[in-house]
């Protein structure tokens, strides 16, 4: 094993970690604010993909398509909240879970009926389709490192949207105490949908730039959401500095170890043993790390109403 | 859950009266995938079938095609409701190794057919063989085994080798290596359904390997070409064709160029049944066919060939029948093992791109009527 193998492996765990990152934002802006377990985050993840696709493949521009799939994804989060969501705040976290995931399988087939069954193509831009050379020579694909950049870039204007606006008053009043910000004359109602659609926007724009790499295909969005609930977990629910730090440790564990579990055991049983056994355990080590903090740590890393 | 009936013999007899004793009428249950991620496969299987089907003119065949949405426990309750409620005399149609699993052996138990337009995992073709299931596809292992074989052909020495951590995975990277005669750098489980190869990508530019075999259906595969293509890692890969297919390449665009895959079939394969499936398909579906519909056109046309040899009724001719393989596969040359597998030719292909469509072109083949490595296991 080489040191650049090391760092290119550590640029993919963080590249990893932005992207579970734009997920787990909106999901814990959500659930914080308002109270919502939302399994439907995924499909607006699926929906900023294809429309993202769509869009490209129709004006040639990757560009136009990434704003398209977030202004998409902000209207369909805005119009989900005001005719279901809204609905669930006072009723008990199942029922959340049954009407969110009834939306799960409205959008997969609704994109079906939409879009069809195939994948979609979409390409990253062609200046960043390439690979770029980083000091030391290491070789490592622009866009990936574009998403790294945009991922920390979203990450400091939304610390700065929550700790320097009104709205971001608003929203950590929220998370404080929803009652007492209504009996101050906010708006709940149109703040609510204003989180919704900003946590949808987010998971849209992620949708978009992991499409360019991935397939879009129906059900994209349901591998990410358990991950981003893994990452809302450990870093506090409600907290966004929580799934900043979170999703950055989850995606360096979870490159690490699907890389360097297989080579470690392999010193200790025989090699395809150690492969098998090590691919095993690398795919359960994001949650034996959730149980590991949950045990010390039960609100999570940093929780959000300490 | 969608549901197709389709009944051809009512609407023909009702529009032409019944002017002659109909033949033993044949009830298929078709249980495949057409809803979630994987219903590309099920969908082009299906309507290769119900291509052939319709092109026939038979009016004695009924086909119940049902959606078992890639899940076994519903594949299950499917075959049940086919065989008891519908009385079906022969299943066909499922795309996935574990879900064949749950329902074929059952199935078979209870004396109906079994015709796997995709799906054939090894059990099912050494000792736990039947005399009513018949592969009309592949042993699951054929195609990694032609791609072993080209490796050695290619001059390769060192390959890292790659698919997901499941019981297909696993038989994947052992028929790679039944005829792969170089060294093996890496062989990497991956997770089933991931997503992210950047972890794969970078072991593979550290691995000095000469050629990369991986096998990673579906959108498994679209994201890791894209992905390699990003990386700019010039090591060659090979592949069977399921990460290939029709449908998959428009997805993944320029990245799989030039890519070698293995495949029994390719819409290019020089015979007089293909050329017409590949027109009459385009002319149907207006799109290209895959492979997964092209297994289920030559599906079809055995259980018509074997329908006009034999009553179904007569469970012992109508397996003669079948065995017979009398019908012109898009294959070209076809015929049955003795455990019901296909022995044919399995080819090697380039990913080219023709107009704006990206598509295969076969460029050698690699295994000369191929059987399978179980058939000697199977006692029936």
């Amino acid at each position: 094993m080489t040191v650049a193998l090391f760092l290119e492996q550590i640029l993919n765990g963080l590249q990893l970690g932005v992207m579970l990152f734009l997920m787990a934002a909106g999901l814990t802006l959500i659930f914080g604010v308002m109270g919502l377990i939302n399994l439907a985050h995924g499909s607006l993840f699926m929906v900023g993909g294809f429309v993202c696709a769509a869009v490209a493949a129709w004006t040639g521009s990757f560009w136009i398509g990434l704003a398209a799939s977030l202004a998409a994804a902000a209207a369909l989060g805005a119009l989900v909240e005001i005719t279901v969501i809204r609905r669930l705040y006072d009723r008990d976290h199942l029922d959340q879970v049954l009407a969110t995931f009834a939306l799960v399988l409205m959008f997969s087939e609704g994109t079906r009926f939409v879009f069809g069954s195939f994948p979609l193509y979409l390409d990253p831009p062609a200046f960043l389709s390439g690979p770029v050379t980083l000091p030391g020579g290491l070789p490592y694909p622009a866009y990936r490192l574009a998403i790294i950049i945009a991922g920390l870039a979203v990450a400091a204007g939304l610390g700065l949207l929550i700790s320097r606006t009104r709205l971001g008053m608003q929203i950590r009043a929220g998370e404080a105490d929803r009652e007492m910000i209504a009996a101050l004359g906010v708006d709940i109602r149109f703040l609510y949908t204003v989180v919704f659609a900003l946590g949808a926007a987010l998971a849209g724009f992620a949708g978009a730039l992991i499409g360019a790499i991935q397939s879009v295909q129906i059900g994209m969005g349901e591998p990410v959401l358990i991950l981003a609930f893994v990452v809302i977990v450990i870093g506090g629910i409600g907290s966004i500095r929580g799934a900043l730090v979170a999703a950055l440790i989850v995606g360096l564990v979870d490159t690490l170890g699907r890389f360097l579990l297989p080579t470690l055991l392999a010193g200790v049983m025989e090699a395809s043993a150690a492969r098998g056994v090590g691919s095993a355990i690398a795919s359960m080590l994001i949650y034996l790390l959730m149980a590991v903090v949950l045990v010390f740590k039960p609100k999570g890393l940093f929780p959000a109403n300490a | 859950m969608k549901k197709t009936v389709l009944s051809l013999a009512t609407a023909a007899s009702l529009l032409a009266g019944v002017s002659f004793a109909a033949a033993e009428p044949v009830k298929v249950g078709m249980i495949t995938t057409l809803s979630g991620g994987g219903a590309s496969l099920g969908i082009d299987s299906r309507d290769g079938f119900l291509l052939a089907v319709k092109q026939s003119g038979n009016k004695d065949i009924e086909v119940i095609v049902e959606d078992d949405a890639q899940k076994p426990d519903l594949a299950v309750q499917l075959a049940d409701k086919l065989i008891q409620s519908d009385k079906v005399d022969v299943l066909t149609g499922i795309v996935w190794s574990n879900l064949a699993m749950a329902v074929v052996p059952s199935a078979v138990a209870q004396g109906k057919f079994y015709l796997s337009t995709n799906a054939a995992p090894s059990q099912l073709a050494g000792a736990g063989c039947n005399p009513n299931y018949f592969s009309v596809s592949y042993q699951n292992d054929n195609l990694h085994e032609a791609a072993g074989e080209y490796a050695n052909s290619a001059g390769m020495k060192k390959v890292f080798i790659m698919a997901p951590n499941y019981p297909a995975g696993k038989d994947s990277l052992s028929g790679f290596k039944r005829f792969y005669k170089g060294e093996v750098t890496n062989e990497i489980y991956t997770q089933l359904g991931q997503t992210d190869y950047a972890a794969e990508i970078a072991e593979i530019r550290a691995s000095g390997a000469d050629g990369v075999f991986f096998f990673l259906p579906g959108g498994m595969g679209i994201s890791f070409m894209k992905q390699y293509a990003g990386a700019g890692v010039e090591v060659p890969l090979i592949g069977p064709a399921f990460s290939f297919d029709q449908n998959i390449l428009q997805a993944v665009g320029d990245a799989a160029l030039g890519v070698k895959n293995t495949s029994t079939w390719s819409k290019d394969l020089d015979n007089e049944a293909n050329k017409a499936f590949v027109a009459a398909y385009q002319a149907e579906y207006n799109r290209l066919p895959s492979i997964y519909a092209a297994q289920g056109y030559d599906t079809g046309n055995l259980l018509l060939s074997a329908m006009a040899a034999a009553p179904v009724t007569d469970a012992d001719a109508f397996r003669k029948a079948l065995e017979a393989a009398d019908f012109k596969s898009v294959r070209g040359k076809f015929s049955f093992g003795p455990n019901h597998h296909p022995i044919q030719d399995i080819h090697v292909r380039e990913v080219i791109k023709e107009g704006d469509i990206f598509t295969n072109k076969v460029v050698g083949t690699a295994l000369a009527d191929r059987a399978d490595a179980y058939a000697a296991d199977c006692k029936m």
